[in-house]
């Protein structure tokens, strides 16, 4: 493989809780235009992870760097100015605001030389960018509470496409969508990818990690343990890493990556 | 309802529903009384209506937010007697105590904003101690005399003067006017951003509809003694308001908090500066339904904006569609809103009916509204 700087790097990475040290000295890389799912079993470190990347914790050990700078993730905002956007389970929209709203949410356009919205410019805009993305969104003036579960992560994950930003968390994407609105969120995702954003899936649904990932990092106890891609390991193989079964054997895939 | 139906057809609805029970509340006082549809009687409708129809302006704003303020009675209490103190105790001119009312009322805003946004408090504890701390204020300001009396020609010319019918119907033509234009620019910019637009034949149907309406009202009141100041005044309060709310940063932010306070948080909105400047805009607005009502009066008595003046504004701005949950409701559609509590309180004195009638009717056509906003919001949830 030839080396390429990934977009998001975290090197021996720890975060404590007093006493407890929930993830501890956890690496993690992710490309440009690659999936990473980061996977684990509950209180496995995942979140505290995602956390810390998307600025709402403050690391104790270890470094985070982008395009192999290290940065100072601060808070959620000084994540939104280092390109990373998050999209939590909850998704965050307002269900009042319709399609646009939600998309330029506190960062509304104006009109030249006014204090007024640019409502059809944002519109047309909006409209473009679901368009590229292939979201499958009815009107855009429709508000947010009249869509479906997969129309509403199609949103957010549009949202967090929409700032020109280079690296997305999906936290628990598909967690309460149907089959059918699962594989939409899938596409989105991919073509996420082949737009050249990185991209970080947070799951421990299997198949999710299966369909969309490129590479998968799995936790288990806070610590690294193993790392797997879909085509050459299969579901036991991660399945054993994150209920560490076989830690021994993930303990000699680390040595040797990829 | 179609849950599906557009965010601007639900708005249109919005209109039409209260537009509806305006029709029913008007055709059944006209039923039992001749003179109620007389342009005299809506002429004094629309002078009653002022400052509840202000009042409402402001509270749609708050509930939009997801908040309540149940002090504007007093603030406009409060209000209306610092004005007549500065007028009539310290000989100030009208223009300057007008100013320091509305910075008065302003600045009781903040105060009440602050608190609740740094502290955490709910709006509807802090603003029912502001209503007891004005109320004293106002009392104590006002004094032994239990009122101040305004002899002011400026200040009591607010509420009591009428445009001249030809400057009526030339105000008509430029709303009517100003309201073509809108419609026209945006659907330009529309056109200019390829998106869809209505057939012209709509658009144009939209505007001959309300220049009709607009005429009518004009005709009416010019029949009388033409259109009062104060209603002019209202409707371009209302005017300014929905143009803030609907087509400002402040406004889709406002709206944004109040249905979902924690996304507008993480989309970097600045909750806490909103919610402030929100109170300091309804205490502002508060104050100046003071000194329109000091003026109906001719005085700033220790009853002004007492009784049941704020949940009547409540009450217009549920009925004309606001949601007590936050996130939803139109500025003019209070308005209309106000109308309606208006004439159910207009038509009972002229059927002769007793304040305790006016004041279970009020009460029972405000939990009918509620509980309708409440049924919708359940089948939204659906």
């Amino acid at each position: 493989m030839h080396a390429v700087t990934p977009t998001l790097e975290l090197r021996d990475v720890t975060k404590r809780y007093g006493h407890v040290a929930a993830p501890t000295d956890v690496d993690f890389t992710v490309t440009a235009g690659e999936v990473v799912a980061l996977v684990g079993d509950n209180g496995a470190g995942k979140s505290t992870l995602v956390k810390a990347i998307a600025g709402s914790h403050r690391i104790d050990g270890g470094e985070i760097l982008i395009d192999g700078g290290p940065v100072v993730i601060g808070s959620p905002t000084e994540a939104s100015a280092l390109g990373i956007e998050t999209v939590y389970q909850d998704l965050a929209l307002c269900d009042n605001l319709d399609v646009t709203a939600n998309l330029y949410l506190g960062r509304e356009r104006r009109r030249s030389r006014s204090l007024l919205l640019d409502q059809e410019g944002m519109q047309a805009h909006a409209a473009a960018v679901i368009a590229d993305l292939a979201a499958h969104l009815p009107v855009l003036d429709k508000p947010v509470s009249a869509l479906s579960g997969g129309q509403r992560q199609a949103i957010a994950v549009s949202r967090a496409a929409l700032w020109g930003s280079r690296i997305v968390l999906l936290d628990e994407p598909t967690a309460a969508l149907g089959v059918a609105q699962t594989v939409m969120v899938y596409d989105l995702i991919h073509r996420l990818r082949d737009r050249g954003l990185a991209v970080v899936v947070i799951s421990h649904n299997m198949a999710d990690v299966f369909a969309v990932a490129d590479r998968i990092t799995v936790l288990r106890l806070g610590r690294n343990a193993g790392e797997f891609r879909p085509g050459r390991d299969s579901t036991d193989d991660v399945v054993a890493a994150i209920t560490g079964s076989r830690e021994l054997d993930a303990a000699v895939r680390k040595e040797n990556p990829r | 309802m179609n849950p599906s139906a557009v965010w601007t057809r639900t708005a249109a609805s919005g209109t039409a529903t209260v537009v509806l029970g305006l029709v029913v509340v008007w055709g059944f006082f006209q039923s039992l009384n001749d003179n109620f549809l007389s342009a005299r009687n809506l002429s004094n409708l629309l002078l009653q209506i002022a400052v509840l129809g202000t009042l409402a302006v402001g509270m749609v704003i708050v509930l939009i937010l997801g908040e309540i303020d149940l002090s504007i009675g007093a603030i406009a209490g409060v209000s209306a007697a610092v004005l007549a103190q500065l007028i009539t105790g310290h000989g100030w001119p009208a223009w300057a105590a007008i100013a320091s009312a509305l910075l008065l009322g302003a600045a009781i805003g903040v105060l009440h904003g602050t608190i609740i946004a740094a502290v955490g408090i709910p709006s509807f504890i802090i603003t029912l101690a502001g209503l007891l701390v004005w109320q004293g204020v106002q009392l104590w300001l006002v004094g032994d005399g239990g009122q101040i009396p305004i002899r002011d020609s400026a200040i009591r010319s607010i509420a009591s003067s009428y445009l001249v019918p030809a400057f009526g119907w030339v105000l008509a033509v430029l709303v009517i006017a100003g309201f073509a234009g809108v419609r026209l620019l945006r659907r330009t910019r529309r056109v200019r951003n390829q998106l869809a637009v209505r057939t012209p034949a709509a658009e144009a149907a939209t505007v001959a509809g309300v220049a009709v309406v607009v005429l009518a009202i004009t005709w009416t009141l010019n029949s009388y003694f033409g259109i009062p100041w104060v209603f002019v005044l209202l409707l371009g309060l209302a005017a300014a308001g929905g143009v803030l709310m609907t087509g400002t940063n402040f406004g889709r932010h406002v709206y944004a908090i109040g249905g979902n306070r924690e996304a507008a948080r993480r989309a970097g909105i600045p909750v806490r500066r909103t919610v402030v400047l929100v109170f300091a805009l309804i205490s502002a607005i508060a104050a100046l339904a003071g000194i329109i009502e000091a003026s109906r009066q001719f005085s700033a008595s220790n009853a002004l904006g007492g009784g049941t003046l704020q949940l009547n504004a409540i009450a217009a701005a549920v009925i004309g569609g606001t949601s007590l949950f936050g996130g939803r409701g139109r500025v003019h559609q209070a308005v209309l809103g106000a109308l309606v509590v208006g004439s159910v309180q207009n038509g009972l004195d002229l059927l002769g009916e007793p304040a305790a009638v006016k004041n279970i009717a009020t009460g029972v056509i405000l939990v009918v509204a509620v509980v309708l906003d409440a049924l919708g919001r359940r089948r939204r949830a659906l």
